[in-house]
């Protein structure tokens, strides 16, 4: 752990350390002990983050003592429903630096907002030919509603590679670029190398060419500083779950002109303005896309989540979580004798390693550390064509929060050289 | 000591019976669990309503493929309806170790895959047989 400490520069420009030991007692989940008695190694937040007490207390205070609709009721429970939603909706635009909290379409996930695009903007812009371009690492989510689309409008996807080293290929992209296409759609960082890609570059390329950009952001806005009108995208999506807030929360955000151009996803209540037997008029942004009563005390934990993030500061979380990235880098292969780790170098990675042990299958591995309190993922992580491009069946994944410690990553080496003990006996 | 990971479950895992390619099945399915990307094919030689020959390859979790080892240790020279009659629960005995219910899938992927091997040859033969039929009555009313 010394190491932890002296490899940490002391510039100016250094942000605030977390205490991660400190930040755990806000997550009273980290308390409890598995059926073995062994205390909880959660290192499985690249599927979904423990929840703090902030969190959990702004969830149970809508429920206990101002559960009621929102933008309906003139009653004091119902204005005070209405307003900690909306302040949620501030929150959320304020985290990722949004020009108004009202492109901030709240929806149940990173994958929601994704379909909602393809359905409301793509459904009405791939034409037959038209092309959009992605990436061989994305998630399921930001792969088949794009599939769906190209298949009803006769478009065409386009892939940009991944190299042997888990890094996007540039050239390629450019090349891919002269097709014109329509939109390009990729993930800020990857859920199962970790590669953090160069969103802003890509962006502006994508722009020059004519494409409309969407980012996947649900593995970014939960570890590092975003910035959407610094980083020139027209969507941004991304979920509360992995970002410390409830499940069931999420967002889409995107520029004011877009999102008043679109049509909307669902129809229903709260998204209409008039509403005629035969034709209706809908409402403005963003509740235009927001039909039917929402997860109303979710959101409100997204915002208290991203409260939460925001008094940390995302820089400091961006480098707490690179030092134990780091640290897992040159303790597993150190530590557990044959170990192959995924993706490319800890600079260029957000908190997240994937790995396989030689001739033991990932869930026998995951199996085996449950047994010790450790969570760890294993499988294809919604990732099947990134894990065909590798050749690999499944990979097992740690993946690490603001409440990660040193300590847990030497406890899953240590489990790891357990696992390797029971297949070689 | 483990109680999933047992000497024999291990043992199946690295050595696995059975683990191989049939030169002509008369019946054979790819089974996958999209879950984990376990993968198996199953090829049965049947001949008078018994299974003569069994093998399998592809890769998996030590459960799914001790799983399958066992599995075709136990239906060679069964007839088609004894194996037809299996139980998942028979599998899981076979295993003979605690399964729980994320591993079910794992466990019961051989058993799955031999089911469904079974049931495209019957539908063959069944397609075969309207097929005869079929030209058989063509022939007659010409």
């Amino acid at each position: 752990m010394a190491d932890l400490a002296t490899t940490q520069r002391k510039d100016q420009t250094e942000p605030a350390r977390l205490d991660p030991y400190q930040i755990r007692a806000d997550f009273p989940i980290l308390a409890t002990v598995n059926r073995f008695g062994k205390p909880l190694i959660y290192l499985d937040s690249a599927a979904t983050s423990l929840k703090p007490q902030a969190v959990i207390e702004a969830v149970d205070g809508y429920n206990r003592e101002y559960s009621s609709n929102i933008h309906r009721g003139i009653y004091e429970l119902a204005e005070r429903a209405t307003g900690a939603y909306e302040a949620a909706r501030a929150k959320t635009a304020r985290l990722i630096n949004a020009p108004e909290p009202a492109e901030i379409v709240f929806v149940r996930n990173a994958t929601e907002a994704i379909n909602l695009v393809a359905y409301s903007w793509g459904r009405h812009h791939i034409g037959r030919g038209d092309s959009i371009v992605l990436t061989e690492m994305e998630h399921h989510a930001n792969l088949v509603p794009w599939q769906l689309v190209v298949q009803e409008k006769d478009g065409d996807l386009e892939f940009v590679p991944v190299t042997d080293d888990g890094l996007l290929q540039l050239d390629v992209y450019e090349v891919l670029l002269h097709l014109r296409p329509k939109l390009v759609a990729f993930t800020h960082v990857s859920n199962m190398l970790g590669t953090v890609n160069p969103v802003r570059e890509m962006v502006e390329m994508a722009h020059a060419a004519g494409a409309l950009v969407l980012i996947d952001g649900a593995q970014a806005v939960p570890h590092a500083p975003v910035d959407v009108q610094e980083l020139g995208a027209d969507f941004y999506v991304f979920s509360g779950h992995k970002m410390l807030g409830p499940t069931g929360s999420g967002a889409l955000w995107a520029r004011r002109g877009l999102l008043e151009a679109m049509p909307p996803f669902m129809a229903g209540g709260d998204m209409i303005r008039e509403v005629h037997l035969r034709r209706s008029d809908w409402n403005e942004i963003p509740y235009k896309f927001e039909a039917g009563t929402p997860d109303i005390s979710a959101q409100i934990g997204m915002g208290a989540a991203a409260e939460y993030l925001m008094a940390l500061g995302m820089e400091s979380v961006r480098a707490h979580e690179r030092e134990l990235t780091r640290y897992a880098m040159e303790v597993l292969p150190r530590e557990v004798p044959g170990i192959e780790l995924y993706g490319p170098a800890a600079e260029l990675r957000g908190g997240v390693v994937s790995f396989n042990l030689p001739g033991i299958h990932p869930h026998d591995v995951a199996q085996i550390l449950d047994r010790s309190g450790i969570c760890l993922r294993a499988g294809h992580h919604c990732t099947m064509p990134l894990h065909e491009r590798f050749d690999l069946a499944a990979t097992a994944r740690a993946s690490f929060n603001v409440y990660t410690v040193p300590e847990e990553i030497d406890a899953l080496a240590a489990g790891l050289r357990d696992v390797v003990r029971i297949f070689d006996r | 000591m483990d109680d999933l990971y047992r000497d024999y479950i291990l043992e199946h895992y690295r050595r696995p019976h059975n683990f191989g390619v049939l030169e002509a099945p008369t019946a054979s399915y790819e089974g996958s669990n999209p879950l984990c990307g376990d993968r198996i094919t199953m090829m049965l030689g049947i001949a008078d309503g018994v299974v003569r020959e069994v093998a399998f390859t592809g890769r998996g979790c030590a459960i799914s493929q001790a799983s399958a080892s066992l599995l075709t240790d136990e239906i060679k020279g069964k007839t088609v309806e004894e194996v037809e009659r299996m139980t998942p629960d028979d599998v899981l005995d076979l295993l003979g170790i605690d399964i729980s219910p994320a591993r079910l899938k794992c466990a019961l992927l051989s058993l799955d895959t031999v089911a469904h091997a079974l049931a495209d040859d019957t539908e063959e033969k069944a397609e075969e047989k309207a097929e005869a039929d079929g030209s058989a009555s063509g022939a007659q009313s010409h």
